[in-house]
């Protein structure tokens, strides 16, 4: 205690004492807010390897430091969540300029994704991928997630994810087959024409809720084939050309005199 | 010209002898015999068919009791989807079958002999029709109309008929809207101070939490204790944005309404009044689902396309002392749609 009594007022304790508090409080806030939790961190290979990928596929139009062109935005900060969602989707590399990009076979395998990734993440702090209990729909509430889906995501996406038309050829696509993965990634990160949804908006939880009701969905109608969910365009085509068209058969039948 | 050229009888002239005084009734076509009348066989053919349609339908009859007793529809999707499914088409094989098969044995089996009924003249023969008129003058003097008599009979009838339409038209019209406050549609319950909260937990929002590129659905914090939530939820929801401030392009005057980037418009659209929510992020272009107005947020909101007429109207916002967003007043003009008393 005396050796302790002594040190207390050493010119530097205050400093001592004060970085302890920093980080305690840093340590504490990153384990309470979660934190990017990747599975497992990247090492500096990861990032060599993830340079070079990048340098071959994406540099000619985000540039050689991925500070973005007149084509192409700047990745600095977009976070690991931003390429594995639009590398991990097939949306990038981008094969032709458009309205926006569209999903195609997926071009690297996972582990150049997480590669690249890591090196995108390097470049400047960003939501990183979620770990697999964020997204795993079992843990999600369903009847939440329905809730917030219809305020926040419902008139773009249709009530059951469906998809929906943008303005001219944009539009917002169906995620019947999105990965939860994906799903929580697009929320977080904003891809292309949607909106960001961060964890202070939508938490983390209530993501996976909105993944629980996704998921929910794709078992389908109860009442039969849904015509794709995508409302009266398909459904009206259906009645007026298939019912119509059988009710005008009918009646020229029952009014046709027997040969 | 030979006997036989029919072109004469078709030639327009104005030699009045050409054309028939009028157009001989043509009658009806000859009875035609079906095949199945003709030929025994056809008759069995149509009678197996027939046979085969009830056959059909029972056979769905039969498919539904079976699919009733042994498809129950259960717990999951697929299971009620798969007993709905087999339901469905052995009804309807069942119904179609009964009734394709009676208009099929109609048609070609049971008995097609033609009968014509005549129509008679519609005009009734001229002694019912001078009856008639002399009843009717005869009713009218003995009431005294058009002589000049019991004028005050005619002056109370006129107002008794005239005023009856009232018991009918005060309570419809009364009954369209209890309330004919239309100075309501002009405020909503943002006022100055009232924080905004997310849509549809109701939590506040910081400043910090939108972050460039968010989207906030807003309803004003507290909106659970109005006395009625759901009608001042409708005039009051509001889209907040927050645009990187370089591409904010703000007026003059309006230029102290966001924070930062972070602007927040109506969610109701002035056209109609669908709720405006479709934002791009991209482009900063806000849509309403319904008849695809389209307006600019980047620019006050005001339209680029589509029906509407109006930009949104803006809330004006700040900061509280605590980091929560907060309204600094009500809209400055009435939401949604315009209507007749709205001034501007």
């Amino acid at each position: 205690m005396k050796a302790l009594g002594a040190h207390r007022y050493h010119r530097f304790a205050p400093v001592a004492l004060l970085l302890l508090a920093l980080l305690a409080i840093g340590s504490g806030y990153a384990a309470l807010t979660g934190g990017p939790a990747a599975a497992a961190a990247p090492t500096a290979d990861d990032i060599a390897a993830g340079s070079q990928l990048f340098r071959a596929n994406c540099a000619t139009c985000h540039g050689p430091n991925a500070s973005g062109s007149r084509n192409a935005p700047a990745l600095i900060g977009v976070g690991a969540a931003a390429v594995d969602f639009q590398v991990g989707t097939g949306r990038m590399p981008m094969k032709a300029s458009g309205p926006q990009a569209l999903t195609k076979p997926v071009q690297f395998d996972q582990q150049q994704i997480d590669q690249l990734a890591a090196y995108v993440a390097s470049l400047g702090a960003g939501p990183a991928v979620p770990t697999v209990e964020q997204v795993d729909p079992t843990l999600g509430n369903a009847a939440n997630g329905m809730a917030l889906f219809r305020t926040n995501c419902a008139m773009c996406h249709n009530a059951v994810g469906g998809g929906g038309a943008l303005s001219q050829g944009k539009f917002a696509p169906a995620l019947w087959t999105t990965t939860p993965t994906h799903i929580f990634e697009a929320m977080l990160t904003g891809p292309q024409s949607m909106p960001v949804f961060n964890n202070a908006n939508l938490s983390a939880a209530e993501k996976r809720d909105v993944i629980a009701y996704l998921v929910a969905q794709r078992e389908g109608s109860p009442g039969g084939t849904d015509l794709g969910s995508i409302g009266p365009v398909s459904e009206g085509l259906w009645v007026w050309v298939v019912g119509l068209g059988l009710l005008i058969g009918a009646a020229v039948w029952l009014g046709a005199k027997s040969s | 010209m030979n006997a036989d050229d029919s072109s004469k009888d078709l030639v327009v002239g104005t030699d009045g002898e050409k054309y028939p005084a009028r157009f001989a009734d043509p009658g009806l076509p000859e009875h035609r015999d079906r095949l199945a009348d003709r030929d025994p066989a056809a008759a069995k053919r149509a009678e197996r068919q027939v046979a085969v349609l009830f056959g059909l339908s029972a056979l769905g009859t039969i498919g539904f009791l079976l699919a009733y007793f042994l498809v129950p529809p259960g717990q999951s999707v697929s299971s009620i989807r798969l007993s709905n499914l087999l339901l469905g088409l052995s009804l309807s094989l069942g119904m179609l079958g009964v009734g394709l098969g009676a208009v099929h044995w109609a048609k070609t089996l049971m008995s097609d002999h033609e009968r014509v009924e005549e129509r008679h003249p519609q005009r009734s023969i001229d002694a019912d029709r001078a009856g008639a008129i002399a009843a009717l003058k005869a009713v009218a003097a003995d009431s005294g109309v058009g002589v000049g008599r019991r004028g005050l009979l005619k002056g109370a009838l006129i107002g008794a008929i005239g005023l009856l339409p009232l018991s009918i038209a005060v309570p419809l019209i009364g009954n369209v809207g209890g309330d004919w406050d239309t100075n309501k549609f002009r405020h909503t319950i943002w006022r100055a101070g009232r924080r905004l909260a997310r849509d549809p937990s109701g939590t506040a929002i910081k400043a910090t939490d939108v972050t460039i590129g968010s989207v906030f659905h807003v309803i004003p914090e507290g909106l659970e204790a109005e006395a009625h939530p759901l009608e001042e939820k409708a005039k009051a929801v509001v889209l907040l944005i927050r645009l990187d401030p370089r591409d904010l392009n703000e007026a003059p005057e309006k230029k102290s309404w966001s924070y930062y980037g972070i602007v927040a418009y109506s969610k109701i659209c002035t056209h109609v009044g669908c709720p405006v929510a479709l934002y791009e992020q991209q482009t900063h272009h806000l849509l309403c689902p319904c008849h695809q107005s389209t307006f600019d947020v980047s620019n006050g909101a005001k339209v680029v396309f589509g029906p509407a007429r109006r930009p949104l109207p803006q809330l004006p916002i700040a900061v509280d002392a605590e980091g929560y967003l907060v309204a600094q007043s009500d809209f400055h003009e009435p939401i949604g749609p315009s209507y007749w008393e709205r001034l501007k």
